[in-house]
């Protein structure tokens, strides 16, 4: 009798339409518990469509998203985070009024409704992501680098099984790259499960497993990085963009 | 059947003047997006300047209009120069700050009527006033035919105006992108200002064709907002079309619920159809046209 | 010096005002700064620290009065059963109007609410056999003296200060600050949007309705154009927390003494021009003040620890 397996992470053949624009085109990747899938394509081909689609804010046109063995593109946004599926914006949304610490307590009350643990939560976050100095600070008054993290904090601090990092480098000078990168390393260590959308090749390729790219809405191909990055296909796409 | 026709011709043209004043408020809300809750009281500062300029130098109210048009159009500019203007560029918790700021402004406005005309319920009585046409068996009023035409030639030369004109065309681009119609050498804040006055105008126009039906006072302005608002929302913001559509519906909707629902809850009809299109039809009617 | 010293050092005062002020004039203004003050402070939860700017809050301090009133004229029940049952109804009533008003988002909410608070006003004017319409229910107050009002005012006051307090320093108040900063961001870490802008509602509405059911007590006559105007109550609430503060402790609070006051003075030395006067100074400080006296000292303080410190503090709870 063969049972089975039920994939951590399923996107099974996502349409989207927008009116007359068809943003995501029948995609379909599967993503295995704490690892790590790299998704590259040109500016508009969809990538961030897609992660709107997986968290919630649209609803699909066609297809399905399973998530630990449950079906969840019906579902509300702030249901999805619930069930462990956490996010970055690509334009990072800083609680401007609300100081560093605080927006990462936001994030914790996911998982608890005291505020002495929400706290001790956000200060551990803070350390891990190095945040510690600024955690007073207005969250409005960070600098982009600084922002770009406290949204990983943020998106941390609800204990998801899933995230997913919008372009979190992007923008950002070579050093803040590298500790950019450095954060995500850790976070794949301590075994939560990524999809990160990436320009830069030096980050997609520092921590992917896997690589899927797309161009208009459709895949074009995706597996093992190397693979990927050496296909016609993507090259053609991406003329010019190599190793960034 | 007669009373049935009577009513819908009654509601198209007392919509259609209704509509000059909601076009003045979209206008307003499209290059400068904000909540004018100060409109309604500049359609009673104009209605005041009309019916001055009808008791003491006795002239027909059709021609103080213009005076009123005129008098509005430079009270648009500077409130919106001086007042509103200052309020674009300071970061506050709530940007409702500068939909307070138009609600200090029709409180300013509306006590300083007050000041002057006391609270008395004024009413002009020209020789036309209580004239009616009789179309077939219905009776239609003289002065609403006549304030209908002449709100329709306006909302027709508004449109040559925006689409045919320079300056049309720098207030539909402020409109769309503040930014780009910057780059592309608009004098984005200078055409904010020219739009706000052309707003003032149009609401006092509106006022004035409405002069010789309404009662006159102070607090009529917040009647005016209110129906505005519902217009505009109803018709789809930012669109001429949109208003001159929402007008003709409130239009009706009002002379209906007044003939067979009753005086009191007239009103109701209106915020009811208010609150329904804002809920369920996001773009107006325009958006469902559109569509 | 302890978090608590200045307000209880404020408490303190405040219950020895009416001995101070000892003329019934004097005592009636306190009493309506304590009454504004709480529709204030309601206000500021929902609007100030949640961010959904209501236009129509008039509406549960005209139920809360209303239920009241009604109470006692068709019921033949005291009044003072409304204090209870008041806030009850406009809570209760608050959550359609909720789920169906929080669909809208910025001005659109607040022009929604505006739209019902006036549909409210008209409907309690016709509705004459419910609510005798324009003529009002007046009731014969057993309680004339105006000290024991003063002191209950004065507790409903500290009642809602302390609710909003409670609320602001929990987790529902980290989320409903979220919900005002970014939306979008709330939703995307797990907060229930929706469900958190309601409770916000339901709090707030049960505050402004707990006032309205004291008016009716207070006052002893309302009617329909007085408690469910848009101008004199749904706006200026709003303004009098602006004028003090938004999103501050206190700001509702002075807000309501400084339009009070103001206004009194204005009325006995200015006469007819008297709300002139008033609606030039809400301009004023729109536009030169436009985070409110509370805000505006918040602001400075900040600066200043800002020089001393070099670093910034925050604090979801200002003033």
């Amino acid at each position: 009798m063969e049972v089975r397996k039920v994939a951590f992470f399923e996107v099974k053949h996502i349409v989207k339409n927008f009116g007359g624009l068809c943003a995501v085109n029948d995609i379909s990747f599967t993503l295995e518990k704490g690892r790590v899938l790299g998704l590259i394509g040109p500016n508009g081909s969809g990538k961030t469509t897609l992660f709107n689609l997986i968290n919630g804010f649209f609803p699909l046109t066609a297809g399905e998203i399973h998530f630990k063995g449950r079906r969840i593109d019906l579902l509300p946004t702030h249901m999805i985070c619930t069930l462990g599926i956490a996010r970055t914006f690509q334009v990072v949304k800083p609680l401007k009024r609300m100081s560093v610490l605080e927006n990462v307590m936001a994030g914790a009350f996911l998982r608890t409704a005291s505020v002495s643990v929400a706290r001790q939560r956000a200060l551990e976050i803070l350390d891990f992501c190095d945040l510690s100095g600024k955690r007073e600070m207005d969250a409005g008054k960070l600098t982009i680098a600084d922002r770009k993290r406290l949204e990983i904090a943020r998106a941390l601090a609800t204990e998801p099984e899933l995230l997913l990092l919008d372009e979190t480098a992007a923008g950002l000078n070579p050093k803040e790259t590298e500790e950019a990168v450095e954060i995500i390393r850790k976070i794949r260590d301590a075994g939560i499960a990524i999809i990160i959308v990436e320009h830069k090749m030096k980050v997609i390729m520092g921590v992917s497993e896997k690589i899927l790219a797309i161009n208009f809405g459709r895949e074009i191909v995706q597996g093992e990085p190397r693979e990927v990055i050496n296909h016609p296909e993507v090259i053609k796409a991406y003329l010019g963009d190599y190793y960034a | 059947m007669n009373l049935f026709g009577q009513t819908i011709i009654s509601g198209i043209l007392l919509g259609g003047m209704y509509a000059l004043i909601a076009i003045g408020m979209t206008l307003i809300m499209g290059v400068m997006k904000i909540i004018n809750l100060a409109h309604g009281s500049l359609v009673m500062v104009g209605m005041y300047i009309t019916y001055v300029c009808f008791v003491f130098w006795h002239i027909n109210p059709y021609a103080g209009m213009f005076i009123s048009m005129a008098v509005l159009f430079v009270l648009g500019c500077l409130i919106q120069r001086f007042m509103i203007n200052r309020l674009l560029a300071v970061e506050t918790i709530l940007p409702e700050n500068q939909v307070l700021l138009t609600v200090g402004i029709s409180l300013v406005l509306t006590e300083t009527i007050r000041y002057i005309f006391k609270s008395d319920y004024l009413s002009i009585n020209t020789a036309f006033s209580g004239q009616t046409i009789f179309l077939g068996k219905m009776s239609v009023s003289v002065p609403m035919t006549i304030g209908f035409l002449i709100a329709m030639a306006f909302t027709a030369l508004l449109h040559f105006f925006l689409t045919r004109t320079d300056l049309g065309l720098s207030i539909r681009a402020t409109a769309q992108d503040r930014d780009a119609a910057t780059y592309l050498g608009v004098d984005a804040p200078r055409v904010t200002m020219i739009t706000f006055g052309i707003g003032a105008a149009f609401a006092a126009a509106g006022g004035s064709l409405l002069l010789p039906i309404f009662y006159l006072w102070p607090d009529i302005g917040h009647l005016f907002t209110a129906k505005a608002f519902i217009i505009t929302i109803l018709g789809g913001m930012g669109s001429t079309m949109g208003a001159l559509l929402g007008g003709l519906t409130l239009g009706i909707a009002e002379s209906l619920g007044a003939t067979y629902i009753s005086m009191g809850y007239k009103d109701v009809v209106g915020l009811v159809v208010f609150l329904l299109v804002l809920l369920f039809i996001p773009g107006g009617i325009k958006g469902l046209v559109r569509r | 010096m302890k978090r608590w010293y200045p307000s209880a050092a404020v408490l303190a005062v405040a219950l020895v005002l009416p001995w101070i002020f000892r003329a019934p004039y004097y005592q009636h203004i306190l009493i309506t700064i304590l009454i504004w003050a709480v529709m204030g402070t309601a206000w500021n939860l929902l609007g100030g620290y949640a961010g959904q700017v209501s236009f129509g809050h008039a509406a549960f301090f005209g139920l809360g009065a209303y239920t009241a009133g009604i109470l006692a004229a068709h019921f033949n029940i005291s009044p003072w059963w409304g204090m209870l049952l008041g806030p009850l109804v406009a809570s209760l009533i608050s959550v359609p109007v909720g789920l169906i008003c929080f669909r809208l988002r910025g001005p659109y909410f607040a022009l929604a609410m505006l739209a019902l608070g006036e549909i409210f006003r008209l409907v309690f004017i016709n509705w004459v056999s419910l609510t005798s319409g324009a003529r009002g229910i007046m009731i014969i107050p057993r309680i004339t003296a105006k000290i024991p009002y003063y002191y209950m005012a004065l507790l409903l006051l500290l009642i809602a200060l302390v609710t909003v307090d409670l609320l602001i320093k929990s987790k529902c108040g980290f989320y409903f600050v979220s919900i005002r900063e970014d939306q979008d961001a709330a939703e995307s870490l797990g907060v229930p949007t929706t469900r958190y802008k309601l409770y916000a509602l339901l709090a707030s509405a049960f505050l402004t309705g707990l006032a309205g059911a004291f008016y009716m007590n207070y006052i002893a006559f309302i009617d329909p154009n007085v408690v469910f105007s848009l101008t004199n109550v749904s706006v200026m609430i709003i303004l009098v927390v602006m004028l003090g503060g938004v999103a501050t402790r206190w700001g509702p609070t002075v807000g309501a003494a400084i339009y009070i006051v103001l206004s009194e003075l204005f009325r006995t030395s200015l006469g007819s021009a008297s709300v002139l006067a008033f609606g030039v100074l809400v301009c004023l400080v729109i536009m030169f003040l436009p985070n409110g006296l509370v805000g505006e000292l918040e602001m400075v303080k900040k600066a200043i620890q800002a020089r001393t410190n070099g670093s910034e503090k925050s604090g979801l709870l200002r003033g």
